[in-house]
């Protein structure tokens, strides 16, 4: 179902027509301030049905932020953002329609510590989408089994590795049938060991067809799965192509700077 | 190696542990109080409920209870030697069981005492809970009309002298409402109530705030992701978490105001307080003076101590899980 179907014609009376073979995020020339701080100076980019996306750079190049604003947890000043033709930051927009569209996974997990995975994964679909329980508990069994914590139902947060959390983390989303997903540096706080294993469950949902949006520091990741990478630094993106072309011979001196410090 | 190594000093202090919890209820199990059983490493071991019963009836505060009563006696005893004498008098200890029915539950035919204290105390803290937990909620509102009148109210109150507020609400409240006929009357206990139940309230709503506030973002973050409305958030998600932070300095709260409901004898409430001094009174005998009230304070000590002991206990052990 079309976000458009979900929610008010915004206020310019525009009929709101969206097909999958237009971009299903587009960002306008965004432009974001923090008081004086300006994290995002003019982004534009898009991004197709199916694709994934990696947005790689140094820290504080505002990499989260434009995660952040395509999930409207962070308003913009300038520009625009569209997800699935819907105008992200309409005052009249719908947050909660959208957001039921995108979903995002943190890099503290910040999985409810009050609740099981289980009950991590069911509340949204339960609570949001008014899904009947017994669906959704089943929906939720899959989840887990797919991000191979089967057996881990009844475990609480806290009783979980890193990448485990994570993982429920992912799931957790998943469980709204999202049509893109966002993940914010997901392996930044995870050890060596564990950061495998989310990596191999954001491929397979990559391999799925899911639209995906990366924000990482994991090259070799990036350069595996991505389809396009974006390398942003203070606020703009410097330079983008398709992974072979863009680790192999970036243009940019700044790009091939940071290409050096990381690989 | 190093890994290893703690592996084995954690299971250690496990099994150590259990033992020593294994013991201690054994005691208690057998009626006798036990002592020392604190782990050599940690000085309080492990808290529990076995701990609360241990601290409860713990030599210390059995040392504390029993060296009052006796003081209060022994200064009994010796004023009534010094007293003017003559006729046969009932001696201290009888003549404080005389009165303890009294002071414990009030008049015959009426409820008043140590009883009506912890009613009050009872109604106080549900009235202030329910109130406090919605005022903190607004002090945390996204609506500055919502947030700034909440805090407004939360500073005043908290700040306010609780006898003066009482004062207040015995004077300006009427006794009795007439509402469709119907006449509600309002007796000086329940003023009274009302007029402690607003600085509970204001604390109330300090804790809920700061609980609120303890809660990370990426909570609100994540489940805003999820696309939970707003109440949806507080309800589900922020909500429950405050509730295990919150118990301690609630209980703190409650234990404070169980000892502040003596104040509502200075407004004319028969509480135990005011019984107390009637019953002193009555007798007409200054060497009572200081064994009746040393019994008051125990009433009091008796009720309020494990509460105070039992949110330590808690204190301790949400520390540990979150």
């Amino acid at each position: 179902m079309a976000l458009a179907e979900n929610i008010s014609v915004p206020h310019t009376g525009k009929a709101l027509k969206w097909t999958p073979d237009q971009p299903i995020i587009s960002l306008k020339n965004v432009r974001k301030s923090f008081g004086p701080v300006e994290v995002l100076r003019g982004v534009s980019f898009d991004v197709k049905k199916g694709e994934v996306i990696c947005i790689i750079g140094p820290s504080g190049s505002g990499k989260s932020t434009i995660l952040r604003c395509i999930n409207a947890l962070a308003p913009i000043n300038e520009g625009s953002i569209t997800v699935e033709g819907q105008e992200v930051h309409d005052p009249k927009l719908n947050k909660l329609a959208l957001r039921k569209k995108v979903g995002m996974v943190f890099q503290q997990y910040n999985l409810f510590p009050h609740k099981t995975a289980l009950e991590n994964i069911m509340m949204a679909p339960i609570h949001v989408l008014k899904q009947p329980k017994a669906e959704v508990e089943a929906r939720a069994r899959k989840l887990l089994a797919k991000v191979r914590l089967a057996g881990k139902e009844n475990s609480y947060p806290g009783e979980l590795s890193g990448g485990q959390q994570q993982r429920v983390a992912i799931a957790r989303s998943l469980a709204m049938t999202p049509d893109v997903m966002l993940f914010d540096e997901v392996t930044a706080a995870l050890d060596p060991e564990t950061v495998k294993e989310v990596l191999v469950t954001i491929r397979e949902l990559a391999e799925e067809g899911m639209t995906c949006l990366l924000v990482t520091h994991e090259m070799g990741f990036a350069k595996e799965v991505g389809d396009h990478i974006y390398f942003t630094d203070r606020g703009v993106i410097i330079e983008h192509g398709p992974p072979k072309t863009f680790f192999a011979n970036a243009k940019d001196e700044r790009t091939r700077a940071f290409l050096s410090q990381i690989l | 190696m190093t890994r290893a190594k703690d592996a084995t000093v954690t299971a250690n202090t496990q099994n150590r542990r259990d033992a020593a919890q294994r013991a201690s209820r054994d005691i208690i199990m057998a009626g006798l109080p036990p002592q020392a059983q604190r782990l050599p490493n940690e000085r309080w071991g492990d808290w529990g409920a076995d701990d609360f019963t241990r601290g409860f009836f713990s030599r210390r505060a059995g040392l504390f209870l029993v060296s009052v009563l006796a003081c209060a006696i022994l200064c009994g005893e010796a004023f009534a030697q010094f007293g003017p004498g003559g006729q046969e008098r009932p001696g201290v200890i009888q003549t404080m069981l005389n009165w303890a029915p009294l002071i414990l539950f009030g008049r015959p035919g009426e409820f008043g005492g140590f009883a009506l204290n912890i009613v009050i105390s009872f109604m106080v803290m549900a009235i202030g809970t329910v109130t406090g937990v919605l005022l903190g909620i607004a002090q945390v509102s996204t609506s500055v009309l919502v947030r700034k009148p909440a805090w407004a109210i939360t500073q005043f109150f908290r700040n306010s002298p609780w006898l003066v507020l009482l004062f207040f609400t015995i004077l300006l409240m009427p006794f009795q409402i007439r509402v469709f006929g119907y006449t509600i009357p309002f007796p000086d206990w329940i003023k009274a109530t009302i007029g402690l139940a607003l600085p509970i309230m204001a604390n109330i709503s300090e804790v809920t705030r700061g609980a609120i506030q303890s809660i990370p973002t990426g909570q609100w973050e994540s489940s805003e992701s999820l696309a939970f409305s707003r109440g949806q958030q507080f309800r589900l998600i922020i909500l429950p978490q405050c509730i295990k932070r919150m118990t301690p300095p609630w209980m703190n709260w409650y234990a404070i105001l169980t000892m502040a409901t003596s104040l509502v004898s200075i407004v004319g409430v028969s509480d135990a307080m005011t019984l107390t001094k009637l019953a002193v009174d009555a007798d007409g005998r200054s060497e009572m003076l200081i064994p009746m009230y040393g019994m008051l304070l125990m009433f009091f000590f008796i009720y309020c101590y494990p509460i105070a002991r039992l949110t330590q206990v808690l204190e301790r052990r949400y520390n540990i899980v979150t």
